[in-house]
């Protein structure tokens, strides 16, 4: 290899900043390439240029973090010790290879060691009615609030498991959204499962009680989510059960809904890497060493494999940069106090998964006209039916049925598509496989192509 | 009605006002603001389902699932989400007639 690789870190989140820090530590010069038009990535997500509210108001106890991370950025960038592509999308990895979708078109960027910081969106559970205008992730009732100072309602729900739901629901009341309800699917009981793992960050844990104590009497666990009803122009209620059974028709006009998060991985399934069905998280997470090594070149960091949350992304970031910096035979910073830290989010991280668990049985018994994939509006009764024509297997019943074929590639639909495909098949969703990853992982027009040399 | 759309501003609301085009009638944005939440400061959605009768308004705002997508008038479309809006942008609900 010649004296200055290319390396190229996809992602400019906690983990790819981290990473890219490190690197020019060592004096190298990465390129960063992001589909934001600021760095931060989701969790600390910038509003445009123009507006006034303080990290403070945007990002709470985090603020401090976040202000860390886009100054450290900033200050590589504007020495031009990093290249930093905004707001472009690789679609594509192959053969040492990337397709770089940006505004001038599709562009092909060569690399030597390419590190994926592609961090996670939030994992969803269909439930009936979700198609409708006006339901939304949690992650976007976030976005919307931090990017754009907006509640995407004037009456909001928000329904789920995890720790966005709370986040979530306190933010949107401080910010001064009327939120009607805060409905979560995991019993008290079923929190309870998770302690011993979140007692590895008591302070985080105590945080998150706070949270869910400002929600008062909005919150509810252990709930049944019925269905979504609309009009016209979009929601206009949900109707759920709470822990005693009693049935609910609350009024709104907005829904969040989200399941903790699903790693975003359709380009390490592109650049080669192994996938491992991870039991407690129930979805398919790349291979990689303790520190980020997923062979070939290849290095992983942050939600996109391992779902620790911004605090472990930075960690991963830091030890990717420095398998990648070892593998080329330079002096790598030292990452034992870094594994340890790492150790310690992992327990946090499984308590929070056994605490807020993947909605199995609700996904299982979803009606038969109930929409899964969002797409194309693929039904539960079509998901059903593939699996009972062509088996068990994601890739078969993605062919019959088209759930995972649509815009979005599956991010949106696969888990519960494979969920049904179980439940149909009798197996484990480990043995229905997952969706192949296909180029390009985000839809590119024609053009995009034709503008290319 | 211009003032009765499905998002709610609760802050950064002193921010410069811009014009826009939706299906030829002019609205109003504030600076800053993405596509969709121009379009949704004043109405309810963006497009319809190809695939159902319900109309869509957005659902990741991360660029992920696709939902969002608008069309300019000179044909390309946009995703209504990670597109800032732009001062006198001309867009369409539904796919200009003369684009293949």
């Amino acid at each position: 290899m010649s004296g200055t690789p290319r390396i190229v870190i996809v992602g400019a989140g906690p983990a790819g900043i981290r990473a890219a820090a490190t690197l020019v530590e060592a004096g190298l010069h990465p390129m960063v390439i992001d589909e934001g038009h600021r760095a931060g990535g989701q969790i600390y997500r910038r509003p445009p240029a123009g507006f006034v509210r303080p990290p403070e108001e945007l990002y709470g106890s985090e603020a401090a973090k976040a202000r860390a991370l886009h100054a450290l950025f900033d200050q590589l960038a504007e020495e031009g010790r990093l290249t930093y592509r905004a707001g472009s999308s690789v679609i594509a990895a192959h053969d040492g290879r990337l397709h770089v979708l940006g505004e001038g078109g599709v562009q092909a960027i060569g690399y030597d060691r390419l590190i994926l910081a592609t961090g996670a969106s939030d994992r969803i559970a269909p439930v009936p009615g979700w198609q409708n205008a006006g339901v939304y992730s949690l992650g976007a009732a976030q976005i919307a609030l931090k990017a754009q100072g907006v509640a995407l309602g004037r009456r909001i729900v928000l329904i789920g498991s995890g720790p966005l739901l709370t986040l979530v629901g306190a933010q949107l009341l401080k910010a001064g959204a009327d939120v009607a309800a805060v409905l979560d699917t995991s019993s008290w009981r079923q929190q309870m499962r998770g302690f011993r793992g979140l007692a590895a960050r008591p302070i985080v844990a105590l945080r998150g009680l706070a949270l869910r104590a400002r929600l008062g009497r909005r919150y509810h666990a252990g709930v049944k989510l019925e269905r979504i009803e609309a009009d016209a122009s979009g929601v206009t209620a949900l109707l759920w059960r709470d822990a005693g059974g009693r049935e609910h028709l609350t009024p709104c006009d907005m829904i969040g809904m989200g399941w903790h998060l699903r790693a975003e991985t359709h380009l390490a399934d592109l650049a080669g890497c192994a996938f491992i069905y991870d039991e407690q998280w129930r979805q398919w997470l790349p291979v990689t060493d303790g520190i980020g090594r997923a062979g070939n070149g290849v290095y992983l960091a942050g939600d996109g494999v391992r779902l620790l949350g911004a605090d472990g992304a930075e960690i991963a970031g830091r030890l990717a940069a420095a398998a990648c910096l070892a593998d080329l035979g330079r002096p790598a910073p030292s990452v034992g106090a870094d594994l340890r830290k790492l150790t310690r989010l992992e327990r946090f991280a499984r308590g929070l998964a056994s605490a807020f668990p993947w909605p199995a049985a609700m996904v299982r018994t979803l009606p038969d006209d109930a929409i899964v994939c969002r797409c194309e509006n693929v039904i539960a009764g079509a998901v059903r039916e593939g699996a009972g024509f062509g088996g068990g297997e994601a890739n078969r019943v993605k062919s019959l049925s088209r759930a995972g074929m649509g815009r979005c590639q599956g991010r949106y639909c696969q888990l519960a598509a494979v969920e049904l495909v179980a439940a149909q098949a009798g197996c484990t969703p480990e043995a229905v496989g997952r969706f192949r990853g296909q180029a390009p992982v985000r839809p590119a027009p024609i053009g995009a192509y034709l503008r290319e040399g | 009605m211009i003032t009765e759309g499905r998002i709610v501003r609760l802050a950064e609301r002193a921010r410069a006002k811009e014009r826009f085009f939706l299906d030829g009638e002019m609205r109003g944005a504030l600076a800053g603001d993405t596509v969709l939440t121009a379009i949704l400061a004043s109405g309810h959605v963006l497009r319809k389902s190809e695939f159902g009768p319900e109309p869509r308004a957005g659902f990741c705002l991360m660029g992920a699932c696709q939902d969002c997508w608008v069309w300019q008038e000179e044909g390309p479309r946009l995703r209504a989400c990670s597109t800032p809006v732009t001062d006198g942008m001309r867009l369409r609900t539904t796919p200009p007639e003369s684009w293949p």
